[in-house]
């Protein structure tokens, strides 16, 4: 499991790969709060190459939406799998992130 | 190293995986790893094998790590889990005093709380498992949780 971040444009973009869960989720939560704090203001997490997110996961994904809207940033989230959705879906999540379908269509939407 | 005991019994067709783990949340994907597979072995729903099992699991574990042994890795967490073609039973037993199922009942899902970092572990359990109960042990804590096969 690991995270690899990269810029597309203005936006940074990082991909899951692996499992995001309470063994690693402090890592992704650092990488990303390093690039606001550089001052980057717009982020895309893909979980096309992610297999599964446990609760610990998911409070991350929402402590680190609070931090990057507190600094007037913007936070989306593509490439959700059934199994994901499913999970966002259970836990109403769906109903607080901006989720995109593809990777194109979530950086169409900044 | 963890000691990892794997026993497959062919004749009956049920699968036991039993392991013994220091209480360290970066051991968590291999227990889950070694039930996971037994699943697929057996051929449970897809869906089952990627959502219900990995997720639900991984919260046993991380509560049984975390809050059953507070992270004190000379505390040892055991995990016993029997596979059939009907359903699976995986119990996770830790070193401490436990807590209550049933008074753990926050919905996440409310519009006030959806927002919450924290309070999902044992409202997912719940949804991912046909049943989610704690045991009596005569020391420590067992969650016992079933999950019937699709």
């Amino acid at each position: 499991m690991s995270f690899s971040i990269k810029k597309d444009g203005e936006v940074v973009v990082v991909d899951v790969e692996g499992q995001l869960i309470v063994g690693n989720r402090q890592e992704l939560k650092q990488k990303v709060l390093d690039e606001l704090e550089r001052g980057e203001r717009k982020f895309l997490i893909d979980f096309s190459q992610t297999g599964y997110i446990d609760s610990s996961g998911l409070g991350v994904l929402v402590s680190l939406s609070k931090k990057i809207r507190e600094q007037g940033g913007e936070l989306r989230l593509a490439n959700l799998n059934d199994d994901l959705k499913t999970l966002f879906e259970l836990t109403k999540l769906d109903t607080l992130f901006q989720i995109a379908d593809t990777r194109e269509r979530a950086l169409q939407s900044f | 190293m963890p000691a990892i005991a794997d026993e497959e019994r062919p004749g009956d067709e049920v699968r036991v995986v039993e392991v013994d783990i220091p209480s360290d949340v970066r051991l968590i994907e291999r227990v889950v790893e070694l039930v996971r597979r037994e699943c697929q072995e057996l051929d449970y729903a897809q869906r089952q094998i990627m959502l219900n099992v990995p997720v639900a699991l991984t919260e046993a574990l991380s509560n049984a790590i975390l809050r059953g042994n507070h992270d004190d890795p000379a505390k040892h967490v055991h995990v016993r889990a029997e596979v059939d073609h009907v359903r699976l039973v995986v119990e996770v037993a830790d070193e401490g005093e436990g807590f209550d199922l049933d008074a753990s009942l926050i919905d996440p899902t409310t519009p006030g709380n959806v927002d919450r970092e924290d309070g999902r572990g044992l409202f997912l359990m719940r949804k991912l498992m046909d049943r989610v109960e704690r045991i009596e042990a005569a020391h420590g804590s067992v969650v016992r949780m079933t999950l019937r096969r699709e």
